[in-house]
């Protein structure tokens, strides 16, 4: 409907000119709102780690602290940008939107319900694991480009975790795909719906837990935070950011975590789907239920970080490759078993 | 022009200036990023050929691992350019010599049988053509042999490399992880019951 109206208001526009600014048109839509959610979602994290350690959090600005996030970037876009002397001019300028256009890119892709979806692209699974495993590259860039041994040494440690997890991550979503049958994002959920207990969570449990503990490792934070490690390289590969540049980082480490829990959502969550399909449950409009099992996800990232202690670096690297490796390779022999013996077909479907 | 043609100058243009790039810039860790920028290029030209599987897997594979690998170790390097730079003109007959071997064998597989009009364009598919379906039917019946045979091949040089590398250093702290997290305190402390050394009731004069 919307669609018609904008095309009868532009039709003096070229064709392919008026596709475009439709489609640019969406992307604001997505773009617009979830940098709104990373804003708050860096208030909340004060909050809930303030509340975890009998604290109130951030509570000066505007009403109980809800003008926080505004007020923080208002501050880092006033700061002077600090290039230093002896770094890698260009590649120091562009590392922070090397790491931020890999995480904004990759929402291209997701479905927030049955038909909102910029790009309902053949192979969405693929094209969000690709995205992901760019965004390592801004860590790289600029912890090479810093010419800072802190921020060399927070960048060394980023790309060995990241490669390590990665193949983790990847295996947990082939056992997805086996499941679900199809490497577009809508089709997974859709194949999840009928209840909580047909979600992918249950016959893939072993997969869930491997993919979200990848995810947390991929996006740097705690406990496997020790590219960043305040206490040993004070901020790692950022250390010689400031004002915006620092800001662009942040605002990518957050727009990571937020697609890391809408993807473990769309996988094993059931994405959309209410929990139950009965009338309460289905009342509700299906971005509710997106919107809601994000943020309990994405509560976890920071319930992580109020709780555990920092992985020494030897033990992120056992983790990585000894336990979630096997355990993947196991799982995916499993699920193969179970989808061609009838006895267990129901368990896989 | 439409929309494709325009698409696909762009990504060849970028394709091959990050190309040249790689060969002629002195820094090697931006050798290896203009390699990462080439790559995504021809991934981007390859989406435009509905090739999406082949795309998505050269940037999760190659940007997204191999070069992140080699990144990794060109940044470890000390790589001293002056000294790199100081054998040049001893090398560069023999240098050129092998250059111009390489475009004539070159010319001659291309010659007469490369052009435009030697190949016509592959037909457009229509919407509901998969690219990783059609693939993995390809390569799991009809070519499962060769597949299967690659895949051995990979795992023997893993194995290869990994008994290549694997050596005991006797000079390297080792711990294991398994007697870490089983240690209990009676193993680490003990607790000795000692007199106090100041006789009670002289604390107060002190402070």
């Amino acid at each position: 409907m919307i669609h018609e109206y904008y095309l009868s208001l532009t039709g003096w526009i070229p064709g392919p000119l008026q596709y475009f600014i439709w489609t640019m048109m969406k992307i604001v839509l997505i773009i617009g709102p979830l940098m709104l959610c990373v804003a708050y979602f860096t208030f909340a994290e004060r909050k809930v780690i303030g509340y975890m350690q009998t604290r109130v959090g951030p509570n000066r600005v505007g009403p109980k602290g809800w003008l926080q996030p505004i007020a923080d970037a208002l501050k880092l876009m006033m700061k002077e940008v600090i290039i230093p002397n002896k770094s890698n001019r260009y590649l120091f300028l562009i590392a922070p939107v090397l790491s931020l256009a890999p995480a904004l890119a990759a929402w291209a892709v997701i479905p927030f319900t049955d038909t909102l979806v910029l790009a309902d692209i053949d192979a969405s699974l693929l094209y969000v694991l690709a995205l992901t495993s760019m965004g390592v590259y801004g860590v790289i860039v600029a912890g090479w480009a810093s010419n800072s041994k802190y921020a060399f040494l927070g960048a060394m440690r980023s790309a060995a975790q990241i490669v390590a997890y990665e193949i983790a991550m990847g295996f947990a979503l082939v056992g997805v795909l086996m499941v679900a049958g199809s490497l577009n994002l809508r089709e997974i959920v859709l194949h999840q719906s009928g209840g909580f207990w047909e979600w992918y969570w249950l016959p893939l449990l072993p997969l869930f837990v491997v993919y979200f503990i990848s995810g947390v490792a991929e996006t740097n934070r705690a406990p496997f935070d020790v590219a960043e490690g305040e206490s040993e390289i004070v901020a790692g590969f950022h250390v010689e950011y400031s004002g915006m540049g620092f800001a662009v980082f942040f605002l990518a480490e957050y727009a990571n975590m937020i697609l890391i829990a809408a993807l473990t959502v769309l996988m094993f969550l059931g994405g959309w789907l209410p929990p139950v399909e009965l009338a309460p449950f289905t009342w509700l409009p299906g971005l509710f239920w997106f919107g809601a099992k994000t943020a309990a996800v994405a509560f976890l990232f920071l319930w992580f970080r109020a709780t555990f202690p920092r992985y020494r670096y030897d033990q992120i690297m056992r983790l990585g490759w000894k336990v979630l490796i096997p355990v993947t390779l196991v799982w995916i022999v499993v699920i193969g078993i179970g989808k061609f013996y009838t006895p267990f077909s129901f368990f896989f479907g | 022009m439409s929309i494709l043609q325009l698409s696909f100058y762009a990504f060849s243009v970028v394709l091959v200036f990050a190309a040249t790039m790689v060969v002629t810039i002195r820094n090697p860790v931006k050798s290896a990023l203009f390699l990462v920028l080439a790559f995504f290029s021809a991934a981007c030209i390859w989406i435009t050929l509905q090739a999406e599987f082949l795309a998505i897997v050269l940037v999760l594979v190659y940007v997204g691992a191999v070069m992140v690998l080699f990144l990794f170790v060109v940044m470890m390097l000390d790589i001293d350019l002056a000294r790199l730079q100081a054998g040049f003109t001893r090398y560069l007959p023999l240098g050129s010599l092998v250059a111009v071997l390489l475009v004539i064998e070159i010319a001659l597989v291309l010659y007469g049988s490369f052009g435009a009009d030697k190949f016509h364009n592959p037909p457009l598919q229509g919407a509901q053509y998969s690219n990783s379906k059609a693939l993995g039917v390809q390569l799991y019946t009809q070519y499962v042999y060769a597949f299967e045979i690659a895949a051995f091949i990979l795992l023997v040089a893993i194995i290869a490399a990994i008994a290549l590398t694997m050596r005991k250093r006797p000079d390297t702290k080792h711990n294991t992880p398994g007697e870490q997290v089983q240690v209990r305190r009676a193993d680490r402390l003990r607790i000795v019951p000692m007199k106090p050394e100041k006789p009670a009731g002289s604390e107060g004069a002190e402070s």
